[in-house]
């Protein structure tokens, strides 16, 4: 026990200890808020700095109006095609807007012309503005005032409740369920990848460089693997402690920040009658809050780390294996195959079956098989899972990793020992039968 | 301090070990030797525990070899490695907490062997910024650092330059009088007249000779001589092949069925003998004829 120790020390210190691991822990929870803060902060930019543009409509059926907003006015005038078009030429005008006469039943040929290409949002823009004036239009021709339209458009949200067998009531969410299942499970998966591939540098490297016959000669091979997986395991742990003491800091500074800044724009809101909308989803908001405090976090979180963890195992062994069965991570793509299709399968599998029907037969066994549980079982923990399948689960994740790190350590043993030769499927598995 | 019977191992349908019998006396510089490919590596793997015989025993200081015994072996292979990334005094301080070292005992030690081989300025440099002769320095305080009373060298002096591979011969013999029992696996005969006391030829599998040095080369002994003639009084016979340098000749006779005196008494009277010498065999001819004698029955 005291060498796995010491191994699982090394294998720790001289990887947190590197610039590099402290880098992509420092900079990844920066990165993702940084580059949407550069966006945020281009559009305002481009927002600000935006002279109004003129826009000159021609509406040869003089039927629409089009509202001016702050970025675009809109200028309606009886002159011709042509004259129109020079006023965009000459730069007076960005665009001309042409609305040649139509049956409003099928209104065709509308043009714009423009010094340059228009933006996507102008387009979609006009085109909103455009559909929304013909159908009132039609409405209107149908004898229908469109304002009672407008009275009549009702907004419809349903709450969802489970129930449990004691009766207890809880708000649930799909949307957040589906959020907090895909974050885990892609959480999972990715720590599987990147660490799965350390520990498979890591053995190649001590067998490459011949270290590990001198470790072998103090330690039990099987004891250098075990303690190179924990040690790996560790790190991994750490980065995301870091990161989720990072996010946690950075969060309630920025809601800290914005709350400041909340109470005049809610001000603002409500004395405003057209901005009602906004206190409509403020009430959704609260709903949405009511949800995520109904979500059994105890055991997302329990889940979280027994599958992020188990997988990690399942899989860890493996990649130590292959590690051990190669001279040079070139060799390694050959054994790779087993190793990244159920977890690819795993991953498709979460988005395809379980997050849109965790309680479907297929969702139920990507969730209980050893090789894509880790991934698959929490895209459903979120939504709320029977016990005795969790159980199950659970209870096959530990055997089947169990399991493979067995396998591996047989390969393993032998393989760290073997230069020179390209084994096969058959020769590892000739390792494995082999008994010392 | 080391005994080994009857020991067996095979890797599928090739043996490695065939019914090796081994027995290294305490305090001596024991030298295994034998072809590429013999069975040495395996035998040391067994030492070791790296691997596990099929069947037969070995014996550390009168018990049955155990994991507890791992403490007791220093281990240099033949193919050496380090951690590239990692510093002297890291790598130093972890395979002797490895072999059982506390803390505060490596330190001792590591400050003692750094001193002793002038290499204290390393201690903060990473393996991969050390020249190769560094490096096996480095390797080889790691091997020695836990005091081990068995040592087991393979190869130890391939990769050092001469002064180097002084240093370390010199750091052997001292371990040696300390009272250390020294396996030194090897290819290299000259080295092995050199340092060793006793010897165990292997070759396919199987032990082929052991014994002291003067032992095994007793064993085969070819009886040539090595002659030097001048002022000849006759012609010497034309079956012995001479080199002649102005006016003297050398040769190499065999006994051929007489004894030495009677073979000198017939060399004077071909003129005077300036040298007449019984040729010992090297390490090396032994080897060869006895791989050769095995291998013909």
């Amino acid at each position: 026990m005291d060498k796995i120790w010491l191994v699982i020390q090394r294998e720790y210190v001289s990887r947190v200890k590197k610039k590099s691991f402290l880098l992509v822990t420092l900079l990844t929870p920066l990165i993702f808020p940084a580059i949407m803060g550069v966006f945020v902060w281009i559009a305002l930019q481009e927002d600000d700095n935006q002279a109004l543009r003129i826009i000159e409509v021609v509406d040869d059926n003089k039927l629409f109006f089009l509202e001016s907003s702050e970025q675009y006015a809109f200028s309606f005038s009886d002159a011709s095609h042509e004259e129109a078009k020079q006023l965009v030429q000459d730069g007076n005008r960005y665009g001309f807007l042409h609305i040649p006469k139509f049956d409003i039943k099928d209104p065709t040929g509308i043009s714009f012309y423009g010094e340059e290409n228009p933006s996507m949002s102008l387009i979609s823009y006009l085109e909103n503005n455009l559909r929304k004036k013909i159908e009132e239009q039609r409405l209107f021709e149908s004898g229908i005032d469109p304002k009672i339209i407008n009275d009549v458009r009702t907004k419809v949200a349903i709450k969802s409740i489970t129930l449990d067998e004691e009766g207890t009531e809880t708000v649930s969410d799909a949307t957040v369920n589906y959020a907090i299942g895909f974050v885990a499970g892609i959480l999972i998966y990715m720590f599987i990848f990147i660490y799965g591939n350390q520990i498979m540098q890591g053995v190649i490297e001590e067998k490459s460089s011949r270290i590990v016959e001198i470790l072998v000669s103090s330690l039990k091979p099987f004891q250098l693997m075990l303690g190179k997986i924990i040690g790996i395991a560790g790190v991994g742990l750490t980065q995301l402690l870091i990161w989720i003491v990072l996010i946690g800091t950075l969060t309630t500074i920025v809601t800290g920040i914005l709350g400041m800044q909340m109470p005049q724009q809610q001000a603002m809101e409500l004395a405003n009658p057209e901005l009602a909308q906004g206190i409509a989803q403020n009430t959704e908001m609260v709903d949405i809050l009511l949800v995520i405090s109904g979500i059994n976090y105890v055991q997302i979180a329990f889940s979280f780390v027994f599958y992020f963890l188990g997988g990690y195992l399942l899989y860890g062994a493996l990649f130590a294996a292959i590690g051990s069965a190669v001279d040079a991570p070139s060799d390694a793509q050959q054994f790779m195959l087993p190793v990244t299709i159920p977890l690819i399968v795993a991953y498709m599998g979460l988005f395809v079956f379980v997050l849109n029907d965790p309680n479907s037969t297929t969702s139920f066994w990507l969730s209980v098989v050893p090789l894509t549980s880790p991934i698959a079982m929490m895209g459903r923990v979120s939504y709320g899972v029977p016990l005795w399948e969790l159980a199950l689960s659970m209870g096959l994740l530990i055997v089947g990793f169990l399991f493979t790190t067995w396998v591996a350590g047989k390969i393993y043993r032998i393989g760290i020992l073997m230069h020179g030769t390209k084994p096969s499927y058959k020769t590892l598995w000739k390792w494995i039968k082999t008994n010392n | 301090m080391l005994k080994i019977e009857k020991l067996n191992k095979s890797y599928g349908a090739n043996k490695a070990l065939t019914d090796v019998d081994l027995n290294v006396s305490e305090g001596v510089v024991f030298g295994l030797l034998g072809p590429n490919g013999a069975g040495k590596t395996t035998l040391i793997r067994i030492i070791n525990q790296i691997i596990d015989g099929d069947s037969g025993e070995v014996y550390i200081g009168g018990e049955l070899l155990a994991p507890k015994h791992i403490g007791l072996i220093g281990y240099l292979p033949e193919e050496r490695g380090l951690y590239k990334k990692m510093k002297v005094w890291d790598q130093m301080l972890y395979f002797a907490r490895l072999k059982g070292l506390s803390p505060q005992e490596a330190k001792i030690k590591i400050k003692y062997w750094l001193e002793k081989l002038e290499m204290e300025t390393w201690r903060d440099k990473k393996i991969e910024d050390l020249s190769k002769g560094m490096a096996q320095k480095v390797q080889f305080i790691s091997t020695i650092i836990h005091n081990p009373p068995l040592l087991i060298l393979d190869e130890p002096f391939s990769g050092f330059d001469p002064v180097n591979a002084e240093i370390i011969k010199n750091e052997i013999l001292e371990l040696k009088a300390k009272g250390t029992t020294v396996i030194l696996s090897t290819h290299r005969m000259e080295s092995v007249e050199l340092l060793c006391d006793q010897v165990a030829m292997i070759n396919r599998s199987k032990k082929i000779l052991d014994g002291t040095i003067k032992k095994v080369k007793s064993i085969y002994r070819p009886e040539v001589y090595s002659v030097t003639l001048d002022h000849l009084t006759r012609d010497l016979p034309t079956e012995w092949i001479s080199k002649e340098d102005e006016g003297s000749y050398s040769f190499t006779l065999p006994l051929s069925g007489k004894n030495p005196n009677e073979l000198l008494n017939e060399l004077m009277q071909y003129g005077q003998v300036n040298r007449f010498q019984e040729l010992i065999p090297s390490m090396e001819e032994i080897f060869i004829h006895q791989v050769k004698s095995t291998e013909n029955g």
